[in-house]
């Protein structure tokens, strides 16, 4: 592969993907799972620039992406906790169930 | 080499795209495990070793375990989600995507950044991307490393059982059967 | 030196053989077959040795009918899995059940794949080699998930989220044991660190401050990793239903259980590799051995520790469990890797291995001592599942 676009390509699929997920589905937990593709998907654009990036020293798109890694399991923890303890309230994981502003 | 990366590119939209329209939520989340494997294949074709593996321990190792355990604590296992059908909402959310996905395109199709050429294979990434986490990079490092800790810590507390409302609940309807007896 | 050139050269002449366009695949064939195929055989041999041995310590025999002194009893127990039904209950997830053994074995034979075994003898020679391995074996508790979830069995479920569970939480000890000696070798590739350690058995790094604690460390969340007795309620026989593999018979039960061999040689390996000098003599005079000789001699040592502590100690529960790993074998390899730290930050030496030493010695009694202080026999609580919200 010589050519940056199928990369390029492949991200806009997934993110894309991902948006379709957390616009249609009705379940926390697979919300979210559309949001860690849409951050896979930045990641895969971060590793494709860092690869044809002319000058072999520079790393800052894979350091971009440890980064979003590790912030992506942070945040998949506490979005879980999250989903759980509102289940724990709501008996639901539905977010439209969710409409109350006092707990 | 491309061959490769259509059948990787094929398989990890497939997979995807069944990750987010499944009926079964734990099926949802095993097709996702798969789209990441798959996005680690990529990375590995583009010569990022390291990121490629961690992407395996972390994704497919913790972060869908993960999602396998709340799935199965809030009982979204067993149960179909999607039982109304609302076409008027697929439709619109299905249109979306895909005008999302042509407003990239396009976008990708009229950048400069498709001239660019390929380098040489890139030498000791391992080493240099070390070597920057720990000079250029180590605030944001030890930002993340604080991040991480709070995540872990406030997980924790989130998703503890509020003791003090079971208590309160148990002892009280234990008074009342024994009242009532 | 001289046996694994003759491996190679016999592989290279092999590969030549063979027409232009299938040398590619033909060369990782024939990286793959002998791994697979000595494992497999070693498998057979150690499920015997260990009902031997386990007979031995508990004053009986063992299995002495099949063959002389019991020793064709793996093919007679092999002829019996394959012979059986192959039962799938009827509303188990087909697709799920059926690869979830598959996706077990395959993850517990990828690992060994970046062992070395010998001077360039190693299939897999990637400058990440051990991120690979942890990936791997991070693969197989989406494989134990697998087989909970799609048995559609409560038992099955229940007992693949304990073994899910005590792998997450002894993955973590396992992984920053093993770090602390990438720290200090300064390489994640496997055949460095085997380099590091090639001087004669002063320099194996289970020789060290550091790498005694982490040595020992790394063998207590093997055990865990792998689901050995004294951690094996994911599975307790005697005590529990067969956990994840519940709704398994047949070919599949043995499949799960060959991927639980495989998996144990493949971390006795790493552990050989990380600290026990890998495929080196102990001694330079005595590196006329072969390296493979010598790595499956300290392999079998480590696996025949394992078989001892399965005979003497008794199961833990499961919540004694969660506490070993986040109590003190967490707060242990952190510490471990602060004199890691110290070491490299000496470059070795005789201060390096005071002031090391003396960091392991004193966190590792004072802190025993606190959780020892912690613990005294507290009345046991039971929460019911009534309290607990569940019931409804």
């Amino acid at each position: 592969m010589d050519s940056l676009t199928p990369y390029l390509l492949l991200s806009a699929g997934l993110f894309c993907t991902g948006l379709m997920g957390v616009l249609l589905r009705r379940n926390i937990i697979i919300m979210l799972a559309g949001v860690e593709l849409m951050l896979n998907a930045a990641n895969i654009n971060f590793v494709a620039f860092w690869r044809f990036h002319p000058s072999s020293e520079e790393v800052s798109g894979l350091a971009m992406v440890v980064f979003a890694i590790a912030i992506a399991a942070a945040e998949a923890a506490v979005g879980l906790a999250l989903a759980i303890s509102i289940y724990r309230h709501y008996r639901s994981t539905n977010p439209e169930n969710m409409g109350d502003l006092k707990g | 080499m491309s061959l490769f990366f259509i059948i990787t590119a094929l398989i990890t939209m497939a997979s995807a795209i069944a990750a987010m329209t499944l009926r079964n939520l734990v099926h949802c989340v095993l097709c996702l495990t798969v789209t990441f494997a798959g996005i680690a294949l990529v990375f590995l074709q583009l010569g990022a070793e390291f990121i490629g593996f961690s992407q395996i321990l972390v994704y497919i190792g913790a972060v869908s375990i993960l999602m396998l355990f709340a799935l199965l604590m809030t009982r979204g296992g067993t149960e179909l989600t999607l039982k109304r059908w609302d076409p008027v909402h697929w439709i619109t959310g299905t249109l979306i995507g895909i005008a999302g996905f042509g407003v990239m395109s396009f976008a990708i199709f009229n950048s400069s950044l498709r001239q660019s050429k390929i380098p040489e294979a890139k030498a000791d990434s391992l080493h240099a991307l070390g070597n920057s986490l720990l000079s250029q990079y180590v605030l944001p490092l030890e930002v993340m490393a604080l991040l991480l800790t709070v995540a872990l810590i406030g997980a924790a507390l989130i998703a503890l059982p509020e003791k003090n409302v079971f208590r309160k609940n148990a002892s009280f309807s234990k008074n009342q059967e024994s009242g009532n007896k | 030196m001289w046996f694994e050139e003759l491996l190679i050269a016999i592989k290279h002449y092999l590969v030549l053989q063979m027409p232009g366009s299938l040398q590619p695949v033909g060369s990782a064939f024939l990286s793959c077959l002998p791994i697979m195929t000595s494992f497999g055989g070693l498998f057979a041999l150690a499920t015997l040795l260990e009902r031997k041995m386990l007979g031995r310590i508990q004053n009986r025999y063992g299995p002495n009918r099949v063959g002389p002194g019991g020793l064709l009893q793996p093919v007679a127990d092999g002829i019996k899995m394959l012979t059986k039904e192959d039962i799938v209950p009827k509303n188990a997830d087909h697709l799920i059940h059926f690869l979830a053994p598959l996706g077990l074995l395959v993850s517990a034979m990828l690992g060994l794949s970046v062992i070395p075994f010998g001077h360039r003898l190693i299939a897999l020679d990637i400058e990440t080699g051990i991120l690979f391995f942890f990936a791997v074996g991070a693969a197989s508790e989406l494989a134990i998930f697998m087989a909970g979830w799609g048995s559609r069995n409560k038992y099955a479920l229940l007992g693949a989220l304990r073994a899910i569970a005590q792998m997450i939480s002894y993955e973590i000890p396992l992984i920053l044991s093993a770090l602390s000696v990438l720290m200090v070798v300064g390489s994640l590739s496997l055949s460095d660190v085997v380099q590091a350690q090639s001087g004669g058995i002063h320099t194996w790094h289970i020789f060290t401050p550091w790498g005694f604690l982490g040595c020992i460390l790394f063998l207590i969340s093997t055990l865990a990793e792998i689901n050995r007795s004294p951690f094996d309620i994911p599975e307790a026989e005697s005590e529990l239903i067969a956990g994840h593999m519940t709704e398994y018979s047949g070919f599949k039960y043995a499949l799960f259980f060959m991927a639980e061999g495989v998996a144990m040689f493949a971390m006795c390996a790493l552990t050989a590799t990380l600290f026990l000098g890998g495929y080196h003599a102990p001694f330079p005079i005595l590196s006329f051995i072969p390296g493979p000789v010598w790595l499956f001699g300290k392999l079998t040592s480590l696996v025949l520790l394992f078989i001892w502590i399965r005979g003497t100690m008794p199961r833990l529960r499961a919540d004694q469990l969660m506490e070993f790993a986040w109590k003190f074998m967490l707060p242990m390899s952190v510490v471990n890797l602060i004199a890691a730290g110290i070491w490299v930050a000496l470059d070795g030496g005789v201060a390096a291995w005071i002031s090391s030493g003396l960091l392991n010695f004193v966190a590792y009694f004072g802190w025993s001592r606190i959780l020892s202080q912690a613990s005294r026999f507290s009345p046991r609580t039971y929460r019911y599942a009534e309290e607990a919200g569940v019931s409804e």
